[in-house]
């Protein structure tokens, strides 16, 4: 809201004179937090060599360079929150851990999207260790890092592929959330790295989705089995299963209409989608991906569970990270229902796919 | 809609029902539970502090304290608050007469703009008004396809330019065309974009400089969360928005983002999406609006609901009828078997005072089963059974029940459910506002009156003056409680 965006443009910038003007930002306040502890150090201060430790092998370099280079962007949007607002709570050198100061941890918390509990058990573990303390920055900074690193731990993955071809994924999500583009960032991602990729315009309800696909696929170079506005989607899955197998492709992917989780009669018919898949491939869909909108808010916990029930979901796509949203809400989802997040979309372009890596999420959002 | 936030505001307010008197810890309590179920509707924290304040206030300067009923007076306070934060209404599209008004749709990707520019161009034909859409949206692909697939089955002009990449052109162009075309309105689609997307955000105010529309509308995704402050912010200080489309809120989105739009801009919220089909615009309402977070129900909406799904002939050969005071059991099943789009009866339900919770409890049931049972009963009575359902008696009764096989009470049921719907259903034909107004706030009386109503049948009788001894009124209670248990397992 304005006026915290307004306290923070009035107090940070006769304290911090030398960030206002440069683009450089996060990394020189990530500088001076590695002093206060060794664990920010370790986390953050290395933004190019340390990385490269944690990054697989198979990454190349100019991969590797635009990961860091998104992260960088990552962090100085999250570090506008994070750095500079929990910075604003520290006037002086150490600051009383009082309930002014924990009503403004809170207000910080849940702006990331993490909802109530998740902030409420943040801010009363905080108030267990310290009240009544005068705390440094890098102290909360530290534990509230961990609980979220915590919670995520081991919520990443990356696309399971199956033994056998063709592996078949299904994604599925509300209208809007990006789930059209998520696929087509996903086909060129598969295609790169030269697997022949499928993908079953199933989305037809919403005007002009297939032809949306269809586009996409040209775009890309791979094929898509189409059908007209208004024909069933379970048609269009079988179809492009049938030849899926029949031409073996690598990865075939589903689309399917944007759906809220409460319309019962929508959640059935994903049922039916997945049991058509299975009629031609027995182990199908070897993954079903939820895409969920890094914009939405405690929602999305409910989506998680809608999706979950009908169609079992295996993994997140954080779609839209590139705006000023943070995307929390994984958090608790992360913690509520085990679902691991595959992949984040960080753009508009049809590279801008990342898989998704929980250290990583847990330090930008808190470093 | 809502449904969240009810719940948790439900439950603060039952923290406060049974207390004789409303002490400030009680209130406390009741505040911080109103502040977390806010926060967990997505509200922007930084606007529930300021409405928790404002409530507090409210509360503490006025009689709350010595009131005799403090969680009613609390409740009310509430109410105000919120209507407050949401109003002042301003539904009005402010189209110009005889003159071309040009209307500018803006929003984040995947809100729902393309589809709200097809439901607004619904919402103008039934002014008598011409629409015309002009696809502006050049960057997400077949975008423009979208717009003509709509633009054919609404039977509404299209503009579009096959490979063009400035907008400001297509849209001058389009106004052209539209012009040619005799329109009265003119609907821009504009591309998603992020709010932080600076490049983009300059296009959209080359487009307003030139264009200079007449309106500028935002349209938010009703599950947005905490960020719709932002990016709300980061249109109006670009564009001054005029008005604001909340989408979406037909599932369990709490929708509280609204509340957050609504304090950051101060543009009136001008409508609000309820689901995928063309027809599903509804003007916003606050005092509706509010009504239904605190779950107080939403009667005009409902008469609203109800006119919507009998149409103009139809409507007036019932209204003959009525007004002959011949509405029957046969129409009322006619009726009922239109009412069956899926989910319609739960969503009435849910909007009615006090309904709210049996509509949990009916949950899914809805529907089929119901309605072929209703039928059932119905067909196994006579003409003249249809025509006059007193003269059904204990053997009628019966009878009936044995003819469609049924359980005789259940024959007793439907026929209180017709004394209970005719109403409802005469009020959506009746003639003029006011009738409706009163019928409703006769309907509303008599279901406030009996507490127990979501529980038993749809009992509508009034009060018959008759004292219960409390030995009477617990076995009342106790048959209630079995009933209600009855129908959570059936």
């Amino acid at each position: 809201m304005v006026f915290w965006r307004k306290k923070r443009a009035d107090t940070s910038e006769p304290t911090h004179p030398q960030s206002a003007s440069t683009e450089t930002v996060p990394t020189n306040r990530v500088a001076d937090d590695s002093k206060n502890g060794p664990s920010e150090a370790k986390g953050e201060s290395p933004q190019q060599d340390g990385r490269a430790g944690s990054n697989s092998a198979e990454s190349t370099d100019s991969t590797h360079a635009k990961k860091v280079g998104w992260f960088r962007g990552f962090l100085k949007k999250t570090n506008d929150v994070f750095n500079t607002d929990i910075r604003d709570l520290w006037k002086s050198e150490g600051r009383l851990v009082d309930d002014e100061f924990l009503s403004d941890l809170y207000a910080i918390l849940v702006r990331t999207d993490m909802g109530p509990s998740m902030a409420t058990s943040i801010r009363d573990s905080i108030r267990d260790q310290y009240r009544g303390r005068k705390v440094q920055q890098s102290e909360i900074l530290a534990v509230i890092r961990e609980r979220v690193a915590q919670s995520l731990k081991d919520r990443g993955g990356s696309l399971k592929l199956a033994a056998e071809k063709p592996t078949v994924i299904l994604v599925v999500g509300v209208n809007g959330s990006g789930k059209t583009t998520s696929i087509a960032k996903l086909a060129n991602r598969l295609t790169k790295s030269g697997r022949r990729v499928l993908l079953a315009a199933g989305d037809t309800f919403r005007a002009a989705a297939v032809e949306q696909l269809r586009i996409w696929s040209e775009r890309i170079g791979c094929d898509i089995v189409t059908a007209d506005s208004g024909a069933d989607p379970g048609s269009v899955a079988f179809r492009a299963m049938q030849r899926a197998v029949d031409e073996s492709f690598d990865v075939c992917i589903i689309d399917t209409a944007g759906r809220l989780q409460t319309q019962s009669h929508l959640m059935q018919q994903l049922e039916k989608i997945k049991r058509v898949l299975q009629k031609k491939v027995p182990d199908a869909p070897h993954e079903v991906l939820l895409v969920l909108d890094a914009t939405a808010g405690q929602n999305a916990i409910s989506q998680a569970k809608g999706f979950s029930e009908a169609a079992g979901c295996t993994g997140i796509v954080l779609a839209k990270l590139d705006g000023s949203a943070k995307g929390g809400v994984i958090i608790p989802i992360a913690e509520q229902f085990g679902l691991p997040v595959k992949f984040i979309g960080v753009g508009e372009k049809l590279d801008d796919l990342e898989e998704f890596s929980p250290d990583e999420f847990a330090a930008a959002l808190f470093s | 809609m809502f449904q969240s936030l009810q719940d948790g505001l439900l439950s603060a307010f039952k923290s406060l029902q049974g207390k004789g008197k409303l002490t400030e810890a009680n209130m406390r309590d009741g505040i911080a539970m109103v502040e977390r179920s806010l926060v967990e509707a997505d509200v922007n924290i930084d606007v529930v502090r300021k409405f928790v304040a404002d409530v507090s206030e409210a509360a503490e300067g006025r009689r709350v304290l010595l009131s005799l009923r403090p969680h009613e007076e609390f409740i009310k306070i509430v109410f105000e608050e919120l209507v407050n934060l949401l109003g002042p209404v301003d539904n009005a599209l402010a189209l110009r007469r005889g003159e071309m008004t040009t209307i500018m749709m803006c929003g984040l990707q995947g809100a729902g703009k393309t589809t709200t520019c097809g439901k607004l161009a619904v919402v103008i034909k039934e002014q008598k008004l011409k629409p015309f859409l002009i696809a502006a949206d050049l960057q997400r692909p077949a975008a423009i396809e979208q717009l003509h697939v709509l633009g054919k089955q609404l039977g509404v002009g299209v503009f579009s330019k096959e490979g063009a990449t400035d907008p400001v052109s297509v849209c001058r162009e389009g106004i052209a065309a539209a012009k040619s075309a005799h329109a009265d309105v003119v609907i821009l689609d504009t591309a998603g974009r992020l709010a932080i997307d600076a490049e983009l955000m300059e296009q959209l105010k080359q487009i307003d400089r030139q264009i200079n529309p007449n309106q500028v509308l935002l349209v938010v995704d009703g599950m947005t969360g905490q960020d719709a402050v932002n990016s709300a912010k980061a249109f109006n200080d670009a564009l001054s928005l005029d008005g604001v489309i909340m989408t979406k809120l037909d599932g369990d989105a709490r929708g509280g983002a609204l509340l957050s739009v609504k304090a950051v801009t101060s543009v009136p919220i001008k409508f609000i999406g309820t689901g995928e089909h063309m027809d599903a615009l509804e003007p916003f309402r606050p005092e509706g609006m509010a009504s239904r977070i605190l779950s107080m129900g939403d009667i005009v909406e409902v008469a609203r609901e109800a006119h919507r799904m009998i149409d103009e002939r139809e409507r007036k050969a019932i209204e003959e009828r009525m007004s002959k005071g011949v509405f029957t059991l046969g129409d009322f099943r006619d009726m009922m078997q239109k009412l069956r789009k899926p989910g319609l009866m739960t969503k009435m339900l849910s909007l009615m005072p006090g309904m709210g919770e049996l509509s949990k409890i009916m949950g899914n049931v809805d529907n089929e089963k119901e309605m072929s049972r209703l039928t059932g009963i119905v067909d196994s009575m006579t003409p003249n059974e249809r025509r006059n359902p007193k003269l059904i008696d204990t053997s009628r009764r019966n009878r009936i029940a044995a003819g469609c096989g049924v359980q005789p009470n259940q024959v007793s049921d439907l026929i209180k459910q017709f004394d209970m719907i005719g109403p409802m259903l005469q009020m959506a034909t009746a003639g003029s506002t006011s009738d409706k107004m009163k019928m409703l706030q006769q309907m509303q009386g008599m279901m406030a009156n009996d507490p127990f109503n979501p529980l038993g049948g749809m009992k509508i009788k009034g009060n018959t003056g008759k004292r219960l001894t409390p030995k009477e009124r617990e076995k009342l209670l106790k048959e209630r409680e079995k009933l209600l248990r009855k129908k959570k397992r059936g």
